[in-house]
């Protein structure tokens, strides 16, 4: 151990045992930076799993509700408390956003804490009493948003509230993550002055039950037997799993993103370590010949691989927890509240990672080291016996497929990363190859810098593949991430006409359609046509209930069981195409005939004539499948499901909605409109778009952060093939010198070669990045795809000059070599 | 006329038992043409003489003139331009860039040197070494006497002033040595180049106009 620490401390100064503890460190730091966000917020959601609901148990409904399950809790001693939750346009002045409203009782929440602040973002505090009446508690969003501070006049509908405090977080605000709209929470009895709610508004009510565990259970049971059909019953049990598999989905794909870069450093390991073996032979064979046993030179080598272990898991996992703040920052405003502090489990995965690695990649060439004969003081050329290929190559994979299998714990999703990984890197791989060997050609067109750049990529061909592979993978994924996901996303708005609607109103009163048209077009909207709109759920198909018929698919499931949205009309819209029967013709009109969208009829396999039986806003009304629609959802028409003949349902009590394109800049004209019909909600598509860009933006920065492990693994890649090869370049550069190279010509060479390999790294990336965007663009946007120069820009530009840069980092002082050396030998 | 003249070289170095004198108050005077033979035994300092003749290592005092240029007050570019332009050399270990072809390598210091028509010129001196048909191979693939022919050619490619060889026939059997040696005088000869030699075979040196003879560091 003494002689390990000896040689440890001059070893440290050759180079090869930093690229070790740098390659280990990347790969601890990655694993560990995930694994302790995604830690935090395992234990967030195990700590609010009674909080998801704000409550034990939870009965919705888009309807009204009676207050029957109210007096029957409150008769079995149960705690209950009300919130209703609705989409609104909040006015600060001339500022309006879209938001999600809550109005609640006062002994809202009956589990969790509201935590409120006197500034957005500001210090939580706990909530002790819920607003009063006139009071409006917006969030830290909605109030950065419409500029508004504590004292603010906002005006929701046709009130004005008084703005108390800031409201940081809720129970049941959509578990960690946040929903799409800020929200604002007032009381509940300022709602009717609001008049937001009108009969058929698209509102979800909640009664909130809480109390002992064995007196909810019971009462669920009466819930169940009592409700109403259009009524739901949440309980912690069912929400909680839910919550929990999308967040150990969204932490696998983070994991995998890790593991990739984990998987490099393995890579870089395994080189560094051959290098070292390389280097030892000699004093291996001299330390035998003077007597040591391979036990001892093994230990040795063990001793000074399980202190670098050691270090570089210390030093990975304190640069991992960094790493995590990062990303928790990164993704502020979307993670709900503050996160616990993470359990010490991933240092776990740290030194285990540290381990796998090193055991893997850097013992075997070890186990060689100490087998080299001390007939090598002698004979130069004799070296350790070849190992079997299962020895050398067996702890490696094993090592590697440790490490997945760690990370995925799917037999499914381990078998298909190894295969897709192991498929992805081939084609890299032997693009990587092709492109050396097409480079290699040139050289005969260059001068002596480039050419003698050139030759050494071709030379260490391997390593350069391997190179080239790493950093093409790392910048791929980025400009995938940045250029490619805006391009396809403008590309995606441009596809639309331009008259494309950006204004969506629902909640449009039933008596005033005509009204409400009238007022958009004299507003600059053309031909507005509003249609009517009511909720309905379907109860039977060919006279049996939905309730007894299984479906094959979830999405087939909520078509048959949650409320739809319904419209009656004569009018086939033009992103409406019949794909099987007759659309509504006039003689139609009263007949009971409903149209239905592809989706709707795949899923729930119906077939033309079948007949449907709907609960409409408490009637029932039976009509028979007469068409069937392709319906082009994204053209931001308003469209259905379901559409019923005209006059069918004339009597039946919704409200209408519309959809319009507007140049609406002024945001007086929406001032206008909330003020004038104070029920009609307003959804702004380039608002909407904004906040799903936003999140979408949050979500992919964190994975960004993630790949840039991946990129600086693919630079301690380039370090320990430079390390590899450092003695050779030492001496190459010091030959060139002898024949009259100064320094500069040196210096062009080596970063000549460094950049041809970023050069063909980002022509690769950019090929991969583009043929991804050409796939989503055609097959999943179905919009005609172009090719964007920047992505070409961005990857030859930035792969080049991040090699460079590295590359000139790793061999500067190879340009330094005095030419003496070449009299010395090699 | 002299063409590489030293005068009181001196080269020392610290090692741990203090300061060791390599190259000793050496004063040397070759003429253009001339050959000469530097000869010792090992670690006589024959090596380090040489280096500090060719300007690839600096003196601790002394001066070199080579090719009418002061090697001490040249910087290591300058150095570096002399010897492309003026100097050319064949070590024992051959040398030759592995990632490069034997054409290459030949064409390497005429293009450091900035002539053109490298690739002319190169073909012509492999040709002249008996290398036409192997101008596409590289190092691994040839010989260890085909290797040192090539190394031969891309010493004299540039048609140097002087020719620095250090035990050129170190790495070879005697037989491939023999002839190595023939054509580097025989290159030498037409080339008129001065040809400063470093080895430690009898035969070899007696081949050259002039034998130095160096011990502890000084010339006997």
């Amino acid at each position: 151990m003494v002689l390990a620490m000896r040689t440890l401390m001059r070893e440290w100064k050759s180079g090869e045992l930093g690229v070790l503890v740098l390659a280990i460190t990347v790969a601890v730091a990655a694993l560990t930076g995930v694994g302790f966000l995604v830690d935090r917020i395992g234990i967030a959601v195990d700590n609010q799993a009674g909080e998801v609901l704000a409550a034990d148990l939870r009965l919705e409904s888009g309807q009204a509700m009676d207050d029957q399950a109210i007096v029957e809790a409150q008769r079995r001693g149960l705690r209950v408390a009300r919130n209703t939750g609705l989409f609104s346009v909040v006015f600060n002045g001339d500022f309006n956003q879209l938001t999600s409203l809550r109005a609640v009782s006062p002994n809202y929440p009956l589990r969790g804490k509201v935590m409120l602040s006197n500034e957005p973002f500001g210090t939580p505090q706990l909530a002790t009493a819920m607003p009063a009446r006139g009071e409006a508690w917006p969030d830290s969003r909605l109030a950065a948003a419409l500029g508004a501070s504590v004292g603010s006049q906002l005006s929701i509908g046709a009130s004005t509230f008084k703005v108390t405090r800031i409201l940081i977080s809720r129970p049941d605000q959509g578990a960690t993550f946040l929903e799409l709209a800020p929200s604002l929470i007032l009381n509940e009895q300022d709602l009717d002055a609001t008049q937001l709610v009108q009969p058929g508004s698209r509102i979800r009510r909640a009664q909130l039950f809480a109390g002992e565990r064995q007196d909810i259970a019971v009462f669920k049971k009466w819930l169940e037997a009592n409700k109403k059909p259009a009524e739901e019953i949440e309980d912690v049990e069912d929400s909680a799993p839910q919550i929990k598999s999308a967040i150990d989905r969204s932490a696998r794909f983070l994991s995998i993103a890790s593991l990739v870069a984990a998987l490099l450093c393995a890579i870089a390991v395994a080189m560094a370590a051959r290098r070292y073996v390389h280097r030892h032979l000699d004093s291996v064979a001299l330390l035998k010949t003077l007597g040591a046993t391979r036990g001892f030179t093994l230990s040795v080598s063990l001793s000074q691989l399980l202190i670098i272990g050691l270090a570089a898991a210390i030093l990975g996992s304190a640069i991992g927890f960094g790493a995590q703040a990062w990303l928790v920052k990164v993704l502020q405003g979307w993670l709900r509240g503050d996160l616990p502090p993470p359990s010490l489990a991933p240092l776990g995965v740290g030194f285990l990672t540290a381990v796998a690695v090193l055991g893997g990649c850097a013992l075997p060439p070890l186990l060689q080291l100490s087998r080299t004969p001390a007939l090598r003081v002698l004979r130069r050329d004799v070296g350790p016996p070849p190992p079997l290929v299962i020895f050398a190559f067996g702890p490696a994979l094993l090592a590697i497929a440790f490490l997945i299998w760690w990370v995925v714990r799917d037999v499914r999703i381990f078998v298909a990363f190894v295969v897709g990984l192991a498929a992805f890197m081939l084609v890299v791989a032997f693009a990587g190859w092709l492109l050396v060997k097409l480079t290699t050609r040139l050289r005969g067109g260059v001068g002596v810098s480039w050419r003698y750049g050139i030759a050494n990529l071709g030379r260490r061909r391997t390593e350069s593949i391997v190179q080239l592979s790493a950093f093409a993978l790392g910048i791929m994924m980025l400009l995938v991430l940045t250029v490619v996901r805006n391009d396809l996303l403008s590309d995606w708005r441009r596809s639309l006409p331009a008259d494309t609607p950006n204004f969506f109103f629902i909640n449009i009163p039933s008596d005033q359609p005509d009204e409400f048209a009238q007022f958009l077009e004299q507003r600059g909207a053309e031909r507005v046509r509003v249609r009517p709109m009511v909720r309905a759920r379907m109860t039977h198909i060919n006279g049996r209930d939905v309730e007894s018929i299984s479906f094959g698919t979830p999405r087939g499931r909520g078509f048959a069981m949650r409320d739809q949205n319904i419209t009656w009309t004569s009018e086939l819209n033009r992103d409406n195409e019949i794909m099987a029967g007759k659309w509504f013709a006039p003689e139609d009109a009263g007949k009971p005939l409903v149209s239905v969208s592809t989706e709707y009829f795949e899923e729930l396999k119906l077939k033309l004539g079948d007949t449907l039986q709907f609960d409409v806003a408490g009637e029932t009304v039976t009509a028979t499948v007469s068409s069937v629609r392709k319906v082009k959802w994204d053209s931001f028409q308003p469209n259905f499901f379901l559409i019923f003949a005209p006059g069918l349902l004339d009597g039946t009590q919704g409200t209408y909605m519309t959809a319009v394109h507007m140049d609406a800049k002024d945001p007086k004209t929406i001032g206008d409109l909330v003020r004038r019909f104070p029920s009609v909600s307003v959804f702004n598509v380039d608002d909407l778009l904004g906040q799903v860009r936003s999140v979408i933006d949050k979500a992919l920065a964190a994975v960004q952060s993630v790949f840039l492990f991946t990129l600086m693994a693919g630079l301690v890649v380039l370090i320990a093939a430079v390390q590899a090869s450092r003695e050779e370049r030492r001496f190459e550069s010091a030959m060139l010198r002898t024949l009259g190279a100064r320094r500069g010509t040196v210096l062009k060479g080596l970063l000549s070669e460094f950049a041809m390999l970023g050069v063909l790294s980002g022509t690769l990336a950019a090929t991969g990045a583009s043929i991804a965007g050409m796939y989503i663009a055609r097959k999943v946007l179905q919009i005609p795809w172009q090719i964007d120069p920047w992505v070409w820009f961005y990857g030859l530009a930035g792969g080049g000059s991040l090699v460079c840069l590295a590359g000139w980092l790793a061999t500067r002082s190879v340009v330094n070599q005095p030419p003496v050396l070449t009299l010395r030998g090699s | 006329m002299s063409v590489l003249k030293a005068e009181s070289l001196t080269k020392k170095v610290t090692s741990p038992e203090g300061m060791l004198t390599i190259v000793d108050e050496v004063s040397l005077d070759i003429g253009a043409g001339e050959s000469v033979a530097i000869i010792g035994a090992s670690g006589a300092g024959k090596s380090t003489l040489l280096a500090l003749l060719a300007g690839l290592d600096t003196p601790t005092s002394g001066r070199v003139t080579l090719a009418g240029a002061d090697l001490t007050a040249l910087d290591e570019d300058g150095r570096a331009r002399l010897r492309a332009e003026r100097v050319g050399f064949v070590f024992q270990s051959f040398h030759l860039v592995p990632s490069l072809t034997a054409l290459e390598n030949v064409m390497l210091p005429l293009e450091l040197a900035g002539r053109g028509d490298a690739r002319a010129g190169a073909r012509e001196t492999l040709a002249r070494v008996g290398l036409a048909q192997r101008t596409g191979h590289y190092p691994r693939q040839l010989s260890g006497g085909e290797q040192q022919r090539v190394a031969l050619a891309r010493a004299f490619v540039t048609r140097p002033a002087v020719l620095f060889a250090d035990e050129p026939t170190g790495n070879l059997d005697t037989h491939t040595g023999e002839k190595i040696i023939s054509l580097l005088f025989e290159l030498n000869a037409t080339t008129h180049t001065t040809l400063v030699l470093v080895t430690h075979d009898r035969a070899v040196a007696a081949r050259c106009a002039r034998q130095v003879i160096m011990d502890s560091g000084k010339l006997a």
